[in-house]
């Protein structure tokens, strides 16, 4: 299964887990499958159907949105992360 | 649009004698040399934000010989600043950062010019402010001001080197690179309000901005010197708790409202309307709009209420951890963030009283209750640190 890092604002939502186990073959897959498994942070990525503009999803190094967005093909051992917009100083 | 490159010229300044002794260790570096010393002398560095990012950058930038620094802070030292803000000490509480910021620069490197700006930073002032210098460090604390930093840096061809602290993370990166991306590229749009929360709603690991804020000023000095490779394109993402280090790849946007192609962003925004929440705490945005009054009980009216021994419910909506740090007898703690999961556990007939911190969490909780139907549910105007100040002294404010 790929992993998907968890970043802190967001970890409220998923029992303070950081790195979850997500299956799917595709971006959008393996959102929907972490959301299933942590309904709480559904609305925090989500916007209805759309992921939330602010919200950037990264495979390896690269944002799924320079790529297929959430058509980007996921593969089995993919590490994946939610980079949040944060703005402490 | 202006191109940024740092260019300083070094044989416009001269080291001397005690200077030459002073910058020794970076003397005798052939990567840094008497050319590079008289660029960082010649360079002029702005910081935005005095602050836990400040800090750090600003030591070190002036201690490596930086010749003119520009600091911008409206704040003043505050208490609760000292756990990061390691350029203030207590003997400066209530001062303003930016003096309290200059006796410690200027006992460091008594050489440097600094320029001190005691405002907000703002559309009206950014360009103006900006102007004079080669680099702009970001050390800011909210979003607005992260949008119009990149924004004015953007517009006027100035390296941007960004640094975010949040609890155990951080975020690195320079941006405004003619052929690198900005910080719209990869973050278009902010959060929603209330979506993520400040250092001062959430938290931050004191050490966090020493790391990052030191990331910083190495980045700056790089520029400076023009060596090594800048953090440009990639963003250092920081993690304390797995002291786990990751690169990311940040693409240039070329459809970008500010860097793109064909940018659609020509002048300064509004930028509290843009992210919709203020961007300090002397602004008057949002007073007037968005968030609709709630009522509200003072700490003294709600103390005669104790003691006539009048019905009600208290609500605490603070994070567990934070009732560790001082209580007031509440019926029930539920988290702000899952309130609206267990609305079933509180009473519509009783005088619903909903407390947090300092009053605005609570606030956007009574508001939500009355979306619900909860017609008796009132804020306690200044949260539990009210309390203490004003009714209960034996509470200790946080």
């Amino acid at each position: 299964m790929a992993n998907i890092k968890i970043p802190t604002p967001l970890r409220a939502y998923t029992s303070g887990q950081s790195v979850i186990a997500v299956s799917g073959g595709t971006v959008a897959e393996v959102l929907e499958d972490l959301t299933a498994q942590y309904p709480d942070l559904r609305p925090h990525i989500y916007d209805g159907d759309q992921l939330r503009s602010f919200v950037n999803v990264f495979i390896g190094e690269e944002n799924a949105r320079d790529q297929h967005g959430m058509a980007t093909p996921v593969a089995e051992d993919a590490q994946l992360r939610i980079i949040p917009s944060i703005a402490g100083g | 649009m202006a191109v940024p490159v740092v260019t300083i010229d070094p044989a416009a300044v001269k080291l001397s004698r005690e200077e030459v002794l002073r910058y020794s260790r970076h003397l005798i570096m052939p990567e840094v040399g008497m050319a590079g010393q008289q660029k960082l002398k010649a360079a002029r560095v702005l910081l935005i934000g005095t602050g836990g990012l400040g800090s750090p950058t600003s030591i070190y930038l002036a201690a490596a010989g930086v010749g003119t620094i520009g600091l911008v802070d409206y704040d003043t030292v505050d208490e609760s600043n000292l756990q990061r803000q390691i350029i203030h000490g207590t003997k400066d509480l209530g001062k303003p950062k930016v003096e309290s910021a200059q006796e410690t620069l200027l006992d460091i490197n008594p050489y440097l010019n600094l320029k001190l700006y005691n405002v907000p930073f703002t559309s009206h002032n950014a360009l103006e402010i900006i102007r004079d210098y080669d680099i702009v460090v970001d050390g800011t604390d909210n979003f607005p001001t992260r949008y119009l930093v990149n924004d004015a840096c953007v517009m006027l061809g100035k390296y941007n080197v960004y640094g975010s602290i949040f609890r155990f993370e951080g975020q690195v990166s320079i941006f405004g690179d003619p052929d690198g991306p900005c910080y719209r590229c990869m973050f278009p749009s902010p959060p929603p309000p209330g979506l993520v929360p400040s250092c001062a709603e959430g938290g931050v690991l004191g050490i966090l901005p020493g790391t990052i804020g030191t990331l910083q000023a190495t980045e700056a000095i790089k520029l400076i010197l023009g060596i090594g490779k800048p953090l440009i394109g990639r963003m250092l993402l920081y993690d304390a708790l797995d002291m786990a280090w990751d690169t990311i790849k940040i693409r240039k946007n070329p459809t970008c409202p500010i860097c793109g192609e064909h940018p659609t962003l020509t002048e300064l925004i509004d930028y509290e309307q843009f992210c919709g929440v203020p961007a300090h705490d002397r602004s008057s945005y949002g007073e007037d709009q968005a968030k609709r009054p709630v009522p509200a009980i003072s700490v003294r009216e709600f103390a005669g209420w104790r003691s006539s021994g009048q019905a009600f419910f208290l609500l605490d909506v603070r994070d567990p951890h934070e009732a560790e740090i001082s209580q007031m007898g509440a019926d029930a703690l539920i988290p702000k963030n899952v309130v609206r999961q267990r609305l079933n556990e509180l009473p519509r007939d009783l005088p619903l009283v909903v407390y947090c911190r300092s009053g605005a969490r609570s606030a956007d909780v009574v508001r939500w209750l009355e979306d619900e139907g909860f017609t008796k549910a009132v804020n306690l105007a200044g949260g539990i640190n009210a309390w203490a100040r004003e009714v209960d002294p034996s509470l200790p404010t946080y």
